[in-house]
Formats: C-alpha cells, sequence, structure tokens
C-alpha cells in the first residue's frame, strides 16, 4: 500500500494497536496472544526478564519476523507488515541492541545511508554537506562524536549507538523502538538521550521503549507493558507502580531476594597492584584484593574500568607492579593469567568469553583441555564427568551437554563463562559487568553463584555500571574517574548519591 | 585423574545426547546427511543407466581420481575450519610432485617421498608465518604463496620430470582387493583428521578459533599457534596429494593442479563448511569429495564436455549453500 492512496488516519485511534499477536519458533511458543496499545505521542516502555518475548514482539512490529496471528494497526488501520521495508514505509524505525551499521564507513555515510548529500546532479557526493548533516544530526541530541569522517569500527560501542540512534531519528519516524539502548549508553549520554526523547516525543513521534532496568524504565515511561513468558502480563502507568512492584509483575518475587545474604570474611591480600598505568586508558592505579572479598569497582563508560581489568589478565599491557601471593606478577597474555590462577569474565560476554556455535561441552572445556586429556587427546569420558559436574555447580539449564551455546540465555551463557573458570581453577575472579543483559531472574543465579565464590575464599574484582548491584554485593567500593581511582567507600558508607558524585567528578555537597 | 565418572552423570549426558540429537539440532543432522544422499541417488541413477559405471575398471578409477581432491580437501577444511583460506594447494601439489620426481632420481623412495612432503609443510609454514605472524589475510597471504610458489616451481624445473625409480609409483598403481591403495590411504586419512578435529585439544582449539578468536586467546590457548598448524597441515596434505598424482601419471608437471584449490574449497563448502570458519566436518567434506568425483566421472561416462562439469560444479555449490540458508 502506497501513502498517498491510504485513507486519512482516525484521529481518535492509537498510534499502535496490536492484538493477539502470536509467534511459534518449532516447540517454543514465543509470544502468547500479547497486546500493545500506544496512544500518539507516548513513551511506551516494554519490560520482561530476557525470554519473555520482548525482541520478538518488537520483530514483528519491525517486520523482521511473521507472526503466527494477531493483528496490527496503525493510526486504525490494520497493516500486514511483511517486511522490514514494508515496516519502514510505515514509519517503523527500530534501534536494535546488534548494531545495523556499516563497520567500514563512516559516521556520515552510516547516519546518512541512501539519503546522501550530492553535486552536479546527483553524480557527486557532497562530503562537506554531508558531514554538516551528520554533525548536526548528532549534535541536537547532545551526543558527542568528535569526527564524523572517522569509520564507525573505530568507535566505541557507546560512540555507535549515539550514531546509529542518530540515523534512526533523523527520519522522524512514526513510531520508534529503542531496544536496550542503556547496555552500552550509561549517566550523561543516556540523560541526553531521554532528552532527545522526550524532544521527539513531543514532536509527535511514538516511542517505544524495550529494557530490563526498572529505574530508567520509571525515568522515561509514561506507561509500561509488561511481558512474561512470551504472554502479557498487564499493562500500568508507571505513577500507579512502584519498583517493587513491577519486578513482582516481572519475576514473581521480592526485589530484596535478588542479593543474596554474606558474611565476608577477609584474609590477607592475594593480588597487589601499585601505580599500574596504560597511556591513554589509566594511571597509577592502586588496590589489594583479599580472598573471600568482593571489590567493586565502579565508573561510567570510558571511565578506565575495563582497561584496569584487561591489564591485571595480561589482555593489554600496562607499566606498575603487581604480586600476587607476594609473589611478582606479571601477566604477558591472558594464558599466562590463567596458569596463575587469575580469570577473567567480560563485559562482552559473545565477543570475548563464548564460542557461540560450538556446544556447552566444548565452552565449558575450553580453558582446561589439560584436565581432561592426555598428550593431546581430549579423553570423552573425564571431559563429560568434569563439565557435568560444573554444570551442576552453577546451575547452568541446558538440554544437555552437546547443546549449541547460542542457543542458551543470556543468563545461562553467562554462567557457561563462570564455569569454565572455575573448572580451570581459578582463585581471583575479574568480573566485567557480569549481569549485562542477563534478566533479573539469571541475575539472582549469578549474584549468588559470585556470593558463594567468595564464601569459598575466591577473590572477586566486580566492575560494573550499575550501582545497585554494585552496593548490593560489594564489600569495598572503588570509584574510577577518567582513568584514575577517585574513591573508596566501605560497604556502609557507600550510597547511590556518594558514587554517582564520586564518579561525575562533583563535589560533595555541593551537588545537593 | 582415573576416577570413573559417576552413574547419574553419565546417565544425564547419554540422554541427553540423545534429547538433543532428536530434537535440538535434527534439521542440521538431516542437512548434513546431504550430500551422502544425493551421492547414493547420482550412483544409482549412474549404475542402472550406464553399463560401463560399474565396471571394475571405472569405479577404480573414480577412486584414483578423487585421491587427490579428497587430501586437498583434508586440508583445506582444517583451514577453513580456522576462519581461513589456503590458495596455494595448487602449487603445492605441483612443489612436492616436482621435487618428489627430482629426488626419486638420486635417493631411495623411503627418504625422496617424506622429504618432498617436508617441502610441501614447508610452504605450509610459510602461509602459517604470514597469516599467523603477519597478521595477513588468508586470502591475500595465500594468493602470494600461490603466485610465489608456482613461480619457484617453474624455478626448480621448467620440463617436466619424470622419474626413474619407479617403486614408488607401483605402491601407487597397486590395489588391495578391488580398492586402489591411494584411496585406502585417503579412507585413513579422513579417518585420522576426523579423530584430530573431534577428539583432541588441538583439533577443537582449531574448531573454536574459527568460531571466535578472542574467546579462544582469553581462554589461554595459544591462538598464532593453532593458525600456524592448520597451514602445516594443509601444506602436508597437499604434499601428499602431489607426490600421490605425480606417482600416479609417472610424471611431474610443473604446470599441475592450478585450480585444485577451488575443487577442494568447493567439496568443503558442499560438505557444510563455512567459509567464515568454526563450522564444517570431515564427513561432510569427503561426501563432497565423493559427489565432485561422481559428477565428474559420470560426465565423462556420458562423454559430456569438460566445459559443462564446471557448470554442474557452480551449480552444485549455489545449491548446497542455499540448502543450509535456514539453518539457524
Amino acid at each position: 500500500m502506497s501513502q498517498a492512496d491510504a485513507p486519512a488516519p482516525v484521529p481518535t485511534a492509537p498510534r499502535l494497536e496490536m492484538r493477539g499477536i502470536s509467534k511459534r519458533y518449532d516447540a517454543t511458543r514465543a509470544l502468547r496472544g500479547v497486546d500493545l496499545v500506544v496512544q500518539p505521542g507516548e513513551i511506551h516502555a516494554i519490560a520482561g526478564e530476557n525470554g519473555a518475548g520482548k525482541s520478538t514482539l518488537i520483530k514483528v512490529l519491525a517486520g523482521a519476523v511473521a507472526r503466527d496471528a494477531g493483528t496490527i494497526k496503525i493510526d486504525g488501520l490494520e497493516t500486514e507488515l511483511p517486511s522490514p521495508h514494508a515496516a519502514h514505509q510505515a514509519g517503523i524505525r527500530v534501534v536494535y541492541q546488534e548494531f545495523s551499521l556499516v563497520p567500514h564507513l563512516s559516521v556520515a555515510e552510516n547516519i546518512l545511508l541512501g539519503q546522501l548529500p550530492s553535486r552536479a546532479g546527483g553524480m557527486w557526493i557532497d562530503w562537506k554537506a554531508a558531514a554538516r548533516l551528520a554533525s548536526a544530526a548528532l549534535d541536537s541530541l547532545g551526543f558527542d562524536v568528535p569526527n564524523v569522517r572517522r569509520p564507525v569500527e573505530s568507535l566505541p560501542v557507546s560512540q555507535r549507538q549515539m550514531v546509529e540512534i542518530a540515523k534512526a531519528m533523523l527520519e522522524r519516524p512514526r513510531i520508534l523502538v529503542l531496544d536496550e539502548p542503556s547496555a552500552v549508553l550509561s549517566g550523561g549520554d543516556l540523560d541526553r538521550l531521554f532528552n532527545a526523547v522526550r524532544a521527539l516525543r513531543d514532536a509527535g513521534t511514538t516511542v517505544l521503549y524495550v529494557s530490563h532496568r526498572l529505574d530508567e524504565v520509571f525515568q522515561i515511561a509514561s506507561r509500561i507493558t509488561v511481558l512474561k513468558d512470551g504472554g502479557l502480563v498487564g499493562t500500568v502507568d508507571s505513577a500507579s507502580i512502584d519498583q517493587p512492584g513491577l519486578v513482582r509483575m516481572m519475576v514473581g518475587r521480592e526485589l530484596a531476594e535478588i542479593y543474596p545474604a554474606r558474611s565476608a570474611s577477609v584474609g590477607e591480600p592475594v593480588l597487589r597492584v601499585r601505580n599500574l598505568s596504560r597511556s591513554r586508558a589509566f594511571r597509577e592505579v592502586n588496590l589489594d584484593l583479599a580472598p573471600g572479598e568482593i571489590l567493586g569497582v565502579f565508573g561510567l563508560v570510558g571511565s578506565g574500568r575495563t582497561d584496569v581489568v584487561r591489564a591485571i589478565f595480561g589482555a593489554d599491557a600496562s607499566t606498575g607492579e603487581m604480586t600476587l601471593d607476594g609473589r611478582p606478577y606479571r601477566p604477558r597474555s591472558p594464558g599466562d593469567a590463567l596458569s596463575q590462577g587469575v580469570a577473567m569474565l567480560s563485559e562482552d560476554r559473545a565477543r570475548d568469553g563464548l564460542v557461540l556455535q560450538l556446544s556447552l561441552r566444548d565452552n565449558l572445556s575450553l580453558a582446561s583441555f589439560s584436565r581432561m586429556s592426555r598428550l593431546g587427546v581430549i579423553s570423552k569420558s573425564q571431559q563429560r564427568a568434569l563439565v557435568t559436574d560444573e554444570i551442576a555447580e552453577v546451575g547452568i539449564r541446558a538440554p544437555s551437554i552437546n547443546a549449541l551455546v547460542r542457543r542458551l540465555s543470556g543468563g545461562n551463557q553467562q554462567k557457561v563463562v563462570v564455569g569454565k573458570w572455575l573448572l580451570r581453577g581459578a582463585r581471583v575472579l575479574l568480573l566485567d559487568e557480569p549481569t549485562r543483559g542477563v534478566d533479573v531472574g539469571a541475575k539472582a543465579d549469578i549474584y549468588r553463584i559470585i556470593a558463594s565464590l567468595a564464601e569459598r575464599g575466591k577473590a572477586i574484582l566486580l566492575v560494573s555500571s550499575e550501582l545497585p548491584e554494585i552496593l548490593g554485593m560489594s564489600d569495598r567500593i572503588l570509584v574510577m574517574r577518567g582513568g584514575r581511582l577517585v574513591g573508596e567507600f566501605s560497604r556502609h558508607e557507600a550510597t547511590e548519591e556518594r558514587l554517582l558524585a564520586a564518579a561525575a567528578g562533583v563535589v560533595e555537597g555541593a551537588a545537593a | 585423574m582415573n576416577s570413573r565418572p559417576d552413574l547419574t552423570g553419565r546417565l544425564i549426558s547419554v540422554v541427553g545426547r540423545r534429547v538433543s540429537a532428536a530434537n535440538e539440532d535434527w534439521r542440521g543432522r538431516w542437512l548434513s546427511y546431504l550430500p551422502t544422499v544425493a551421492f547414493l541417488v547420482l550412483a544409482t541413477i549412474a549404475a542402472v543407466t550406464s553399463d560401463a559405471f560399474l565396471s571394475q575398471g571405472n569405479l577404480s578409477n573414480l577412486f584414483r581420481q578423487i585421491v587427490t581432491n579428497g587430501l586437498v580437501s583434508l586440508g583445506m577444511l582444517t583451514v577453513i575450519l580456522s576462519a581461513g583460506i589456503d590458495l596455494s594447494v595448487g602449487s603445492i601439489v605441483a612443489l612436492a610432485g616436482i621435487v618428489a620426481a627430482g629426488l626419486l632420481n638420486i635417493l631411495p623412495w623411503p627418504l625422496a617421498i617424506p622429504l618432498a612432503v617436508g617441502v610441501a609443510m614447508i610452504a605450509g609454514g610459510i602461509n602459517g608465518t604470514l597469516v599467523a605472524g603477519f597478521r595477513l589475510p588468508p586470502f591475500v597471504a595465500t594468493l602470494a604463496t600461490m603466485s610465489a610458489i608456482r613461480g619457484f616451481v617453474y624455478v626448480v624445473s621448467e620440463t617436466p620430470i619424470t622419474p626413474t625409480d619407479m617403486t614408488f609409483g607401483r605402491i601407487v598403481a597397486s590395489s588391495v582387493g578391488p580398492v586402489p591403495t591411494p584411496a585406502i590411504f585417503m579412507i585413513c586419512c579422513f579417518m585420522v583428521v576426523s579423530l584430530f578435529l573431534s577428539r583432541t585439544t588441538m583439533g577443537r582449539a582449531i574448531y573454536a578459533i574459527g568460531g571466535n578468536e578472542e574467546a579462544v586467546r582469553l581462554s589461554g590457548i595459544n591462538v598464532r599457534a593453532h593458525i600456524m598448524l592448520a597451514y602445516l597441515i594443509s601444506g602436508l596434505f597437499a604434499g601428499l596429494a602431489g607426490v600421490i598424482l605425480a606417482s600416479r601419471v609417472g610424471i611431474a608437471q610443473p604446470s599441475v593442479g592450478s585450480g585444485l584449490e577451488l575443487d577442494a574449497i568447493a567439496a568443503c563448502v558442499i560438505g557444510g563448511a563455512s567459509l567464515a570458519g568454526g563450522r564444517g566436518s570431515v564427513r561432510g567434506t569427503f561426501a563432497g569429495v565423493l559427489l565432485l568425483g561422481l559428477i565428474s566421472n559420470l560426465l565423462n561416462l556420458y562423454n559430456v564436455q569438460a566445459y559443462y562439469q564446471q557448470i554442474f560444479k557452480g551449480a552444485l555449490i549455489v545449491l548446497a549453500v542455499l540448502a543450509r540458508r535456514r539453518e539457524g
């Protein structure tokens, strides 16, 4: 249907009305008769655990997945949305978690893809105008992407997300869908995104905001639709419900149960770090980490927290002194660190931690081949025994040890990475955003595992940009800003306000 | 570490394997048999429509002909699994043939043949150094060595070399019962590589590198050494193919083997390998080799021009990839 012959919209109809949407993948019912009604100019959140059906619902709306049943009306007119192209024509734009950018092309080209300004009758691209337009689009969102002529692949993940959002917003869609933007944006950038989203809403765009971060949902959305196990739990006004209430809707249990009770008995430091520096990343970092301790490191994106962890793991070169059990510790490679009992769990498990197309068995074994092989030949029975025990220890839910890791949920995938390191016999665990992209239920599982590891004497460095997680789990908390450690708090001293103030460089007291 | 795993664990995993075989990967498993099924169907049609096909002479000819591509494909598969590609295998085949023929005129064959295969492995080692050591893209690195090795072969001998010592040639020409000896050797190689890729730490590491190199590096595995190993294996099998081919024909041509890399890549892809790495199987590659060999054998029997064979081959590659398109 071309827009020219389309009848005029029904004035009182909702902008988007999805009714009875169902979708089945083989044996799994991803969506079971879900309704979603969104009014024009509304910011509407879709909340739910991973696997609740949020992504599938969005993919149906984006024309990327064909629904089995249900109707979709836009401005009161029934629409089929058989393809992404059709959804695009209908004014629907989706910013996915996985980026749809062309890595080798410049920021400007990506933002203006398909509508690059040209000169001389469309023959020559007007690069100056393109750069100007792209910069203007980013500026209007308040995003700081320094050079729009750089290829997108050279940007950090957070800036790539900004490019993606700018590209979507430039088209002034009727319905804009943001899928977990806070997975890579934090602090000020997220605030700027929210401002831009509100401005877009005021200009008439309807925004669907998908997130499992409750504080954001309350900050931005006026109404919230909650999904669970592919079904609709309900749609509520965000003013009429509080966070614990929303968690109950999402998982059917209380927020307080998420963080396990801990009794830390801290011994002598096992890892000492002195004057650790890496040019253009961080400077003069000092920290002590003891067995049984969970040391939280909080910082905004770009504060250097991930770089510190990578340096301790030997993944990046650094200068300074480190000791492990009093002996000098100078890891030249991750293999070196691992052989001394230091393991890392990275924030991007799909990139750094897992081989998605291999099985659970292979992934768990990957760092521990020496424990299950003789002369390079793997003993299947030893491997099965070790892997089966580890699956039980960290509570991975999978149909079999031969299940492909890419078919597991995010929470279970993260448990696979933890299990891999435990099988290797790690004593010091560096956890970088261990619950990113993980749903609330699996988060509780991962917190329980982390706490039990500390109980058993593992030393744990927990890097996170989620304040509740840092506050709920850590015995001590270090705060990083601009590549330096700028504060240390005990569990009792720490509050959300103090940590945020330190991370953002606000003098305490002056902020209030 | 000799403790028997507990019974429950064994039961769970055995049952688990059945369950996974039954539903999780049923489609992938079915598809992985597709080349084998296609082979059987074609062979049946051939047997019914042509008297010559089932004759002893033709079958043994068919098996002799697929040995070269079979061995080269094994090495190619190993490299492809590591997310690489080896375009230089055809040149290495010629290199090993020329070196073997030359050495056979001055050394006894038990020395000459291993030395020639060793030279082929050095060529593989150069590929490995360029890819793993200097971080060149595999396509570029092996494109360069494809040209350089071919040039080197002509430097060694512009004219074909006929070995005077034919002992090795007689072994290659011999048969065990109705089956040619080289075919038995090739099948043994397939079994060894199959075990290597599925059961050894090095084999699993090569699969994993093709799937996610960074995750493997962070697991403490030496990625460069394993990439190097993959190219050495490719050199080894191209070398074996080269000495067997030269001995079968009875003459080593410096021009032999060009285009072999494409046949080997085709066999891997038809057998389900992904050029992005991490996915592919020895069994599938074997079926791919059989299928390609059967098609050219059949078209020869029916006196179809060689050019049509190439068209068929191209169509087959496209069909094989399309059949797998929907797999997750």
